[in-house]
């Protein structure tokens, strides 16, 4: 455990300095977010039926969204995609240590860090001045906190996946931007997941998705009874465990027929 | 000029077949550029089926706009890619060499690439443009079928002004600043609904400082015929098309203030 815990620390530490980005990332999505707002109050001042979240809660929806962006694996990260197209990956196969774990290890600091630069003023910012509203309740606040948990390690599965994915295709983008189109939609990140047409809704409670975005936005909103985190805590984990053993399958032929070019 | 967009071709063409090269690589990009950059459309999609209008907009009308700008901003983002890029070529000091050459500098920047991948947005948008054409209940003439792509070209000056003041700030900070994109990007976010729907100081700054109104909804409202009630006079309407261009050529005015003021970097 202790070399994968290393590994994690030493790159949150070094992803944690990219302050610049950050500060620039958080006026784009301080943007962002005004407009989805000024998009959602113009529909809600269309309507008169009755609709699946109120004004208020999509609002905080929008800014909890804006916070933890970065939280989301929409892309992959360019460093391993360096490392094939290189064939330095071949180091990677030299080291004492599981490289599933490895890599495992890398996307969760990766999709921590920059998350928790950018959250933390946004919800500064959003909470005193844009409508962010506090959890609903202290049992929401303690469920939301357990699913973000939830939502980081089945996030870092994904964009571990993604990462794998990038063995077979050293162009890139290609497995890369189909992910994140799902990821992106599916989550709930576009559009709150209750919006969708009624038909959709069991389908997107069985995927994997809602789990990164869905779940703990409504939890901490009180739009889900804090009471129902066992359950969707416990779907989280599975979906977690299931990428898991089918990314370390791929990852094992992977590594089996990965021929690397000397030079 | 003649010779100057002959040579820009050349460029272009020089750019075009070596991504040509990469045939699965490319396809692939496309049809990822496609699918999402398309889930916003989706997204806007199932808000409809909840709320029906906005503000008495109905799908097929904000599909107009979406279509107009998504269009006008793949072309934009096709065509500056060197713009894109332009901070990597003064940190590096590249930029001195295109100083030796007896051309202009924005074409050179400019025709350094084509991306073709950005057809996957361009692609979509045609696909919404074309799908809004059919569903509107409009009496569609030669006057509206040019001004909806008046308004196409308009908007994809003003997306290159747009790139080509965020390099020339690379002159004076050596780095691209990527706060600028919250008026490319996010520019194209807002203008996928008509401007009447937000807020006044968001409308104020998308028409009097950028005139990003011009690339969708101004012609929209000629196009539709929304234009009685809207306060914007019919001029302006079929007129704002240009205000695009206009935005092109002061940017480009102000690239020329920079390269008198680039000092290299010297590396």
């Amino acid at each position: 455990m202790t070399p994968y815990w290393a590994i994690l620390s030493a790159r949150f530490r070094t992803l944690l300095q990219y302050r610049a980005a950050a500060a620039a990332g958080f006026g784009t999505q301080l943007f962002w977010g005004l407009i989805r707002v000024m998009i959602f109050e113009a529909f809600y001042r269309s309507t008169t039926s009755a609709q699946p979240m109120s004004y208020q809660e999509v609002v905080t929806y929008i800014w909890l969204g804006q916070a933890l962006l970065a939280m989301l694996p929409w892309n992959y990260d360019r460093d391993v995609h360096a490392l094939v197209r290189s064939g330095n990956v071949a180091y990677e196969l030299l080291r004492p240590l599981d490289l599933y774990w490895h890599w495992y290890a890398r996307a969760m600091a990766w999709r921590v860090a920059p998350a928790v630069l950018r959250a933390l003023p946004m919800f500064i910012v959003a909470g005193l001045f844009l409508g962010l509203q506090p959890p609903d309740s202290w049992a929401s606040l303690g469920a939301w906190i357990i699913s973000l948990l939830g939502a980081l390690l089945l996030s870092a599965a994904i964009t571990t996946l993604i990462n794998i994915s990038l063995m077979w295709t050293i162009a890139g983008d290609g497995m890369a931007s189909l992910v994140s189109t799902l990821v992106v939609i599916l989550s709930g990140m576009v559009v709150p997941l209750p919006f969708f047409p009624d038909w959709a809704q069991s389908i997107l409670n069985f995927l994997p998705f809602r789990g990164l975005v869905d779940v703990p936005f409504r939890l901490y909103m009180g739009h889900l009874p804090p009471g129902d985190i066992l359950g969707l805590f416990a779907h989280q984990l599975a979906w977690t465990l299931a990428l898991v053993a089918a990314s370390r399958h791929v990852l094992r032929r992977g590594t089996r027929r990965l021929v690397v070019q000397g030079g | 000029m003649l010779d100057e967009i002959r040579l820009y071709f050349r460029y272009i063409g020089i750019s075009v077949r070596s991504q040509i090269q990469y045939r699965g690589s490319f396809l692939m990009m496309s049809i990822g550029h496609f699918l999402i950059t398309g889930i916003e459309f989706v997204g806007i999609w199932i808000l409809f089926q909840r709320f029906g209008n906005i503000r008495g907009w109905s799908l097929a009308e904000v599909a107009l706009c979406y279509g107009i700008v998504n269009i006008a901003f793949s072309i934009s983002d096709a065509t500056t890619r060197g713009f894109d890029m332009f901070g990597l070529m003064v940190k590096s000091g590249d930029f001195d060499r295109l100083l030796l050459r007896p051309r202009s500098t924005a074409l050179q920047v400019a025709g350094q690439e084509l991306t073709m991948r950005r057809i996957g947005r361009f692609a979509q948008a045609l696909i919404v443009l074309l799908w809004s054409a059919h569903a509107l209940d409009v009496a569609w003439s030669p006057a509206t079928i040019a001004l909806t792509g008046a308004a196409a070209l308009g908007g994809a000056c003003l997306f290159c002004g747009l790139f080509v003041l965020q390099a020339t700030l690379a002159f004076w900070t050596v780095e691209t600043l990527e706060i600028v994109n919250t008026v490319t990007y996010g520019g194209v976010e807002t203008a996928q609904f008509p401007l009447s729907i937000y807020r006044p100081w968001l409308r104020r700054f998308f028409t009097g400082v950028i005139p990003l109104a011009t690339v969708s909804y101004f012609p929209a409202l000629a196009i539709l015929g929304r234009g009685a009630g809207s306060g914007v006079p019919p001029a302006l309407q079929w007129g704002a098309p240009l205000a695009g261009v206009a935005f092109l050529l002061v940017a480009l005015q102000v690239w020329k203030l920079g390269v008198r003021h680039y000092t290299s970097t010297g590396s």
